[in-house]
């Protein structure tokens, strides 16, 4: 697309990618994946990671040297990009290697190369698409709940009125507290025989309850805690977005009689819409990997109804020591995500577009 | 419900002859901001507030109960307190009737003051540079990059924590306080760019581009025009990379060693035991825990809601 832009277009773009210039990222890129892969192959680990961190270096000087001289803003991106790059990217890649190899951590043989194997049993295997549906269902109940709850505090808290402050800290610890207080305390207000939740049906039915019993229950529990903790988080981007509407705005509307309806649509939805759309983004991001709070409340129960899929990459990873074949699941996930968010930034990023231009 | 939604629209339609003869009257409001709402909104948030924060008074009200206590059938909201949680936290005996010992509980939690501390100092300095790069000299390919950024965050932590793992021994950081560190800020690096990326688009080039006319240079500009401006976004980034630090767990698990473990790790060693789990001591191990953010979070709570500064400049 953009690639042709920079080069004059007489130099054809494979003599470009094999050109030994220090800017040629592409070029890099190609003999850090083909070098690593050959490194993991044929040498132990122990050294085949340090030839692959050298390979990576070499492709993150290429990067750096490529943005250097012709952006100033290659010099303040810099930094967090090889950061990134060195604890993620590079990792990231590694990983992507091992799916491709029989590799377990708990053997010390070198692995072999199985191909697209480990790609072939996870996809055929029915358990996954089961695991998917569940975490598809727990991602729509949770972030739908986070988006309203959030935005309904956030309209709470929208006006100056006396005691805000204090209010508004009660209102945010429920994000500041640790997921494993927030799961162990969870199961502790919904265990059957002292649990506060229980007792407080009790009080009312006289029957015994036992919320983690049923599919829908379990859900519902999860989803509770993890709308519960995260609300504040939404609340917090869309208030930024409230308290940032000029006032004058409102007296010019007042002054036109415009109603309380029209108001909202076209003076406070607009500054909020951007902050909502990020705190959508981020929030299905996270429910997406949900594993702390369904690890410590349910541990993916009853059955697998509430399994997610990150649950089921760990059992693969920790508990059946099938690492390679974890990683290859976890790609398929994070490759669902990367789609999903892709469509939605450019529907987002689209409609932003078509409303900005007045 | 329905009541608050209309809310922010300001000015109530049928008291609108009522306001205005007030505020030629009254004080002159001032022009930017968010309206004013008297105490009946304070009864009602007070009354929503109590309510969403129950479960984290539960955990506070069960810090201060005996075992016994927290077991209760009726659950007892009236019983007498007692401190004897929190001493334990620091040092008890682990078995009836054994030796009192020190549970290390004091290193945990300066581990987790200083690793959470220095992380996000770390990955605001390095985020902000970033993000000010991205806002005001778009590389080519601006958005690949922030979106290859972007996509770090999506990682299941499943994906990269074997390689870290593994890359970790090898180079010695598994249990120091640099590799973890160095962890966390990378983990917080991507929200700190987005973040402060939103707040730098969202300020005026006019005012900038006037002072480099008048000759500042371009680390004048960040310094002196940009980030006060930002301060609102610096605080909540700091606040939100805080609290992501601070409760981090399955990183801290696998890789922070005896010396270094944090809180959240020692919490959920603290779970089991022989007598099934120690309710009051885990809450009030939480409760503990708890404090430091919330002082953050109250005191930076101005700059959060100084968002309305933020608002004159915009656009």
């Amino acid at each position: 697309m953009t690639t042709t832009t920079d080069l004059p277009q007489a130099v054809p773009f494979f003599q470009r990618l094999i050109a030994p210039r220090w800017d040629n990222w592409r070029g890099a890129l190609i003999v850090f994946v083909a070098g690593m892969t050959v490194a993991i192959a044929l040498l132990p680990p122990r050294i085949s990671f340090w030839a692959s961190a050298a390979l990576a270096g070499l492709f993150a000087a290429t990067v750096v040297v490529n943005a250097w001289g012709r952006h100033t803003g290659g010099l303040l991106v810099a930094p967090a990009l090889a950061l990134l790059f060195l604890m993620n990217v590079f990792p990231l890649l590694w990983s992507f290697g091992l799916s491709f190899f029989n590799y377990r951590a708990n053997r010390a043989r070198a692995p072999t190369w199985v191909g697209l194997e480990n790609y072939a049993n996870v996809l055929s295997d029915p358990d996954i698409w089961d695991r998917l549906h569940n975490t598809i269902i727990l991602v729509i109940m949770t972030v739908s709940a986070q988006m309203v709850v959030g935005f309904l505090l956030a309209l709470l808290f929208s006006k100056q009125f006396p005691l805000r402050r204090f209010l508004l800290i009660l209102v945010l610890t429920p994000m500041m507290l640790s997921f494993v207080a927030v799961g162990a305390f969870f199961r502790y207000y919904y265990d059957p025989t002292f649990g506060l939740l229980s007792q407080a049906v009790r009080l009312v039915t006289g029957q015994q309850f036992i919320l983690m019993k049923t599919v829908w229950g379990s859900r519902i529990g999860i989803v509770f805690a993890d709308a519960w903790m995260w609300s504040p988080f939404v609340m917090l981007l869309v208030l930024a977005g409230l308290v940032s509407v000029p006032k004058y705005l409102y007296e010019a509307a007042a002054i036109d009689r415009v109603s309380q309806w029209r108001q909202f649509w076209s003076i406070t939805f607009p500054y909020i819409r951007g902050l909502m759309l990020l705190a959508l983004l981020f929030r299905t991001i996270e429910a997406f990997k949900l594993f702390d709070l369904v690890f410590l409340l349910t541990n993916g129960g009853p059955g697998t109804a509430t399994e997610t899929i990150a649950l089921r990459v760990y059992r693969i990873a920790f508990e059946n020591n099938k690492t390679s074949e974890s990683t290859a699941l976890a790609y398929i996930l994070l490759f669902t995500v990367i789609v999903l968010t892709n469509l939605y930034l450019y529907f987002a990023t689209r409609r932003a577009k078509e409303a900005a231009p007045a | 419900m329905t009541e608050t939604a209309a809310d922010p629209a300001a000015a109530g339609s049928s008291a609108r002859p009522f306001r205005q003869f007030m505020s030629r009257i009254g004080p002159r409001r001032s022009s930017t901001g968010v309206g004013d709402a008297g105490w009946g909104r304070t009864l009602f948030a007070a009354i929503v507030s109590f309510i969403y924060f129950f479960p984290v008074f539960w955990i506070i009200l069960t810090s201060f109960k005996t075992y016994e206590d927290a077991l209760a059938v009726p659950a007892k909201f009236f019983f007498t307190p007692t401190l004897d949680n929190f001493a334990q936290v620091f040092s008890r005996a682990y078995s009836a009737g054994g030796p009192v010992q020190n549970t290390g509980f004091a290193l945990y939690f300066f581990n987790s003051l200083f690793i959470s501390g220095v992380s996000v100092l770390l990955a605001l300095a390095i985020g902000t540079v970033a993000a000010f790069g991205f806002s005001r000299y778009p590389l080519r390919g601006n958005d690949t990059y922030l979106f290859m950024i972007l996509t770090t965050r999506m990682l299941p932590a499943i994906v990269v924590i074997i390689p870290i793992f593994i890359m970790f021994r090898v180079t010695g950081l598994a249990g120091t306080y640099a590799g973890i560190i160095a962890l966390y800020t990378v983990f917080n690096l991507p929200f700190a760019i987005w973040m402060m990326k939103s707040f730098f688009d969202e300020l005026s080039p006019d005012v900038e581009d006037a002072a480099r006319i008048d000759g500042s240079s371009d680390i004048r500009v960040f310094f002196k025009i940009c980030l006060p401006q930002v301060l609102a976004g610096l605080a909540a980034t700091a606040v939100f990379g805080l609290i992501l630090t601070w409760n981090e767990f399955l990183f801290a698990l696998l890789l922070s060693g005896v010396e270094t473990r944090t809180v959240p790790v020692a919490m959920s060693q603290t779970i089991g035991g022989d007598i099934g789990v120690r309710w009051g001591l885990l809450a009030a191990i939480e409760t503990l825990f708890l404090i430091p953010v919330i002082i953050v979070t109250f005191a930076l709570q101005n700059q959060l809601l100084r968002g309305v500064t933020f608002g004159t400049v915009k656009r």
